[in-house]
């Protein structure tokens, strides 16, 4: 149990900076997600922490101790891999208990902790089998199980899911995350997978090319993500985006999207006084998108017309895909939609749930609310 | 449709004899041949009446007593495993490092390092007689077997190094790091992940160096002339071939001794073997 400090890391390859002034506070008993899409210098981070790349330059600290030159084994961490990596001529028992054995642990110690691990994961019958004869999930918890009888201060879990079918992802998801809660220690996870990250992390760290976008819980990055690309990687289907403009008529404030004007509630009127006539983008996601016939009154307050191009049934409710004038949108709508192909629908938008982005690059979030 | 499954497994099967049977017949032969002239008496052999592919006297074990009780047989044979023995060790010893070294760590020029080492063997070793004399003098080997000792790990090294640094590179290196995290050691790395994971490789590499110390003819030949430092292969042959006398008996009946612990060496580690020179990953 520890927490983790990063300071300053970066770490570059030749030209390439993988990691840019990365700066991280992993409080201690977390779950913290770091994700972003490939090649983005999560993974590079997680390597770093473990000791397995050394850093350009920076500070990381486990606990109180500064770790930068210490080798992995010191530093009281244990990893799960992608692959794995499980020693294919050492049996089960034999991989669990080999970081033990190479710290010179007593026998009886190493066999109770091995049972104790192998009885939370449920691998008790396959302890005496060889990694070839283990299926992918079997495999994955081998590897988990390795890290687990370490009782380290902090777990690093790279990637640990992406080899396993999307129904055993599932539930490997659910396993890891009662782990955290039975274990009561820090983990750290990397994935590109947002669903992961939402539904496993405490905090979320949203990384691009080398750089944190946003730390924050997964309710947070859903509501209040601070830019665009957050807005976008986060949420299934992505957020819709539509460049817009603010506009002033009748004492109110408007988004006029050329195709569609959408009126701002009043409670985030305030905070756009002087943006108008400010081009922006519009950001709706398809969960706050409603077919005006079964919208609630009072919460979804806009509305705009839209010609349905596909509809997709997905039994829970419909997504359909529509255009309003040059705009192409996404919105999932109740099942009992009458919407029909190629005909116009009324769309109703749940106008408190709207973001609003500046139109530049980095395209930060206007601000329209106090955070809570 | 089974019995025509069955027709034509049937078919395949005959096919496969068909070609394979010359092929063993072609390799046999020698060995065959070999024997029955080792079995027969001086007086058949040279005869002109003789039928080379069978003894049509009574066969004769005098060869045999010659080999064993006659020459210094017995003590090549000796030195022979000694020297095939320890050439093979150090080779291993000098292989496994190095392969380790040039698959995993990251040193000034490393990735040429490999490259480097098998052109080492590609140089023709007659070229290297005149030099590698000298220097066998200097270190005042010549004439020992010793000399051996020296002389067979500058091209048993070099391609058991190649063999093996595939054989590492192979290993993911996932299974380094795993290794690393869990408290290793480069050496026990090397030692307790490396070196069972590698095991084909191992065994393709030992075999290979074992093989060709023991069947090497030119080194000993040239560096040794004292019968009682002489190996198998050169000493069959400056013994048993007088100027233009051959004894031809003799001569069969000693290589054939000498190629027996070859193929029991072989015999033993030939599923490994095959599995080492086909790559072999245990993933």
């Amino acid at each position: 149990m520890a927490k983790v400090t990063l300071e300053a890391v970066s770490k570059n390859f030749g030209k390439v900076e993988a990691v840019k002034d990365f700066n991280l506070e992993v409080d201690d008993k977390e779950f913290v997600v770091l994700l972003g899409p490939s090649g983005c210098g999560k993974s590079t981070t997680l390597r770093c922490i473990a000791g397995l790349e050394e850093m350009t330059s920076g500070q990381i600290y486990i606990g109180d101790e500064l770790v930068n030159d210490m080798p992995p084994r010191d530093r009281d961490i244990a990893m799960v891999f992608q692959d794995y990596a499980l020693y294919p001529h050492m049996s089960v028992y034999q991989n669990m208990a080999f970081g033990l054995k190479l710290r010179k642990h007593p026998k009886s110690d190493i066999e109770q902790r091995v049972k104790e691990a192998a009885e939370i994961l449920g691998i008790q019958e396959l302890l005496e089998r060889k990694p070839r004869e283990l299926s992918g999930g079997q495999r994955q918890r081998v590897a988990v199980g390795r890290a687990i009888v370490r009782k380290p201060a902090v777990f690093l879990f790279d990637e640990p899911l992406s080899n396993l079918d999307a129904k055993l992802r599932v539930q490997m998801r659910a396993e890891l995350s009662k782990l955290h809660y039975q274990l009561n220690t820090t983990m750290i996870y990397v994935t590109h997978d947002q669903v992961e990250a939402m539904t496993m992390g405490t905090q979320i760290v949203i990384m691009k090319d080398g750089e944190i976008h946003q730390v924050a819980s997964p309710m947070e990055i859903y509501e209040y993500p601070v830019n665009m690309f957050v807005a976008g990687f986060i949420g299934s289907p992505g957020m819709n985006f539509s460049p817009a403009r603010i506009k002033a008529k009748e004492s109110r404030l408007y988004v006029d999207a050329g195709s569609f004007e959408l009126q701002i509630p009043s409670e985030k009127e305030k905070y756009l006084e002087g943006k108008k006539d400010q081009e922006v983008i519009l950001g709706i996601r398809p969960e706050h998108m409603e077919d005006k016939s079964f919208a609630e009154k009072g919460v979804f307050t806009g509305s705009l017309k839209a010609v349905v191009e596909v509809i997709e049934i997905l039994g829970s409710e419909v997504q359909l895909d529509v255009s309003a004038g040059e705009h192409s949108l996404i919105a999932r709508v109740d099942a009992r939609t009458q919407a029909r192909l190629h005909e116009e629908i009324e769309l109703a938008v749940y106008m408190d749930k709207i973001h609003l982005f500046e139109k530049e690059p980095p395209n930060q979030r206007v601000k329209t609310e106090e955070r809570p | 449709m089974i019995s025509s499954l069955a027709k034509r497994k049937k078919m395949k099967m005959t096919v496969s004899y068909f070609v394979l049977i010359p092929f063993l017949v072609f390799f046999l032969f020698p060995l065959y041949w070999m024997l029955i002239t080792s079995f027969k008496t001086d007086t058949e052999i040279t005869s002109l009446k003789g039928i080379p592919l069978i003894i049509q006297s009574k066969p004769t074990l005098a060869h045999y007593k010659k080999i064993l009780f006659g020459t210094e047989f017995l003590k090549w044979v000796k030195n022979s495993l000694i020297i095939a023995a320890l050439v093979t060790f150090l080779t291993m010893v000098i292989s496994i490092l190095a392969a380790y070294a040039i698959s995993r760590l990251r040193f000034f020029a490393s990735q040429y390092f490999g490259v480097g080492v098998f052109c080492t063997y590609l140089v023709p070793p007659t070229l290297l007689f005149i030099p590698f004399f000298k220097i066998v003098g200097s270190l005042g080997l010549l004439n020992t077997k010793w000399a051996l000792l020296f002389l067979y790990p500058t091209f048993t090294a070099p391609f058991c190094t190649w063999i093996l640094i595939g054989f590492f590179s192979a290993i993911p290196r996932a299974l380094d790091e795993a290794a690393f995290v869990d408290g290793a050691s480069y050496i026990q790395m090397l030692w307790k992940v490396f070196l069972p994971v590698a095991a084909p490789g191992l065994i393709a590499a030992t075999m290979f160096a074992f093989t060709v110390s023991w069947a090497q003819f030119l080194y000993p030949l040239a560096y040794i002339y004292r019968g009682d430092q002489q190996v198998l292969t050169a000493g069959i042959y400056t013994t048993l071939i007088r100027g233009d006398v051959y004894f031809w008996g003799e001569l069969m009946g000693a290589s054939l001794l000498a190629s027996v612990p070859v193929v029991v060496f072989f015999a033993f580690l030939m599923d490994y073997y095959i599995a080492g020179l086909t790559g072999g990953m245990l993933r």
